[in-house]
């Protein structure tokens, strides 16, 4: 039953991830992009998670934790670029 | 035993899908920007939760192996979704709404977006507030 729903649950995660790269490709403000990006890292550490379940291993909690670490730091730098043209003043 | 926890963690797995599903739909289906910054901020935020709770239950009750990385991972992301959920929203008012069309602060300075912070340290604020 767990097999059904971790399957079920990738599925839904890996829609989500083209949803979000419609939303890159559309989106007509950079905002969007931004966000959409944002999701994206958010969605791919839900899919590491999970497959960390499948196979059944705890290697991939330290993955999961960098990638939001990277996402976040991405993220804040892309917007504080945008907003003052300069990352650190 | 088995069978109940068996039935927990599918729950939350599929739970957790439906809501990372609702989130990154919604980025597709709301109309501006303003409104799609509410849906993925919230739901997929949501949606990871149910992830690690399912995995934290999973290798606590299954695999008898508890640990709580899990919740370093989500107490990081509750902690990091509001920020970035404010410097997107930031970046949008920066970039498209100019500063007559939005109401005034009330306050003795302007929307932080548009002007400089008063003031460059503590204690010409504390000047100023003596006045």
């Amino acid at each position: 039953m767990i097999e059904m729903a971790l399957i079920f649950a990738m599925a839904c995660y890996g829609a989500g991830l083209f949803f979000n790269l419609w939303r890159i490709l559309r989106g007509p403000q950079a905002a969007d992009r931004i966000l959409a990006l944002d999701t994206m890292v958010i969605n791919a550490i839900a899919l590491l998670i999970l497959y960390g379940i499948k196979a059944n291993t705890a290697t991939y909690y330290e993955a999961a934790m960098l990638v939001a670490m990277v996402g976040f730091v991405s993220t804040v730098a892309y917007c504080r670029f945008l907003l003052r043209g300069d990352i650190i003043e | 035993m088995e069978q109940f926890a068996e039935i927990l963690i599918s729950a939350f797995l599929v739970i957790a899908g439906i809501f990372g599903l609702a989130g990154s739909y919604g980025l597709v289906k709301l109309r501006d920007t303003m409104q799609r910054l509410h849906a993925p901020t919230k739901a997929t935020t949501l949606g990871v939760g149910g992830v690690l709770i399912a995995s934290m239950l999973y290798f606590g009750l299954i695999r008898q192996s508890l640990s709580f990385h899990e919740l370093l991972i989500s107490i990081f992301l509750f902690l990091t979704a509001p920020i970035t959920a404010n410097f997107i929203a930031k970046t949008f008012l920066a970039q498209n709404v100019k500063p007559e069309d939005i109401p005034e602060t009330d306050r003795a300075y302007g929307w932080a977006v548009y002007e400089d912070p008063p003031g460059g340290t503590g204690v010409e604020h504390e000047d100023q507030r003596g006045e």
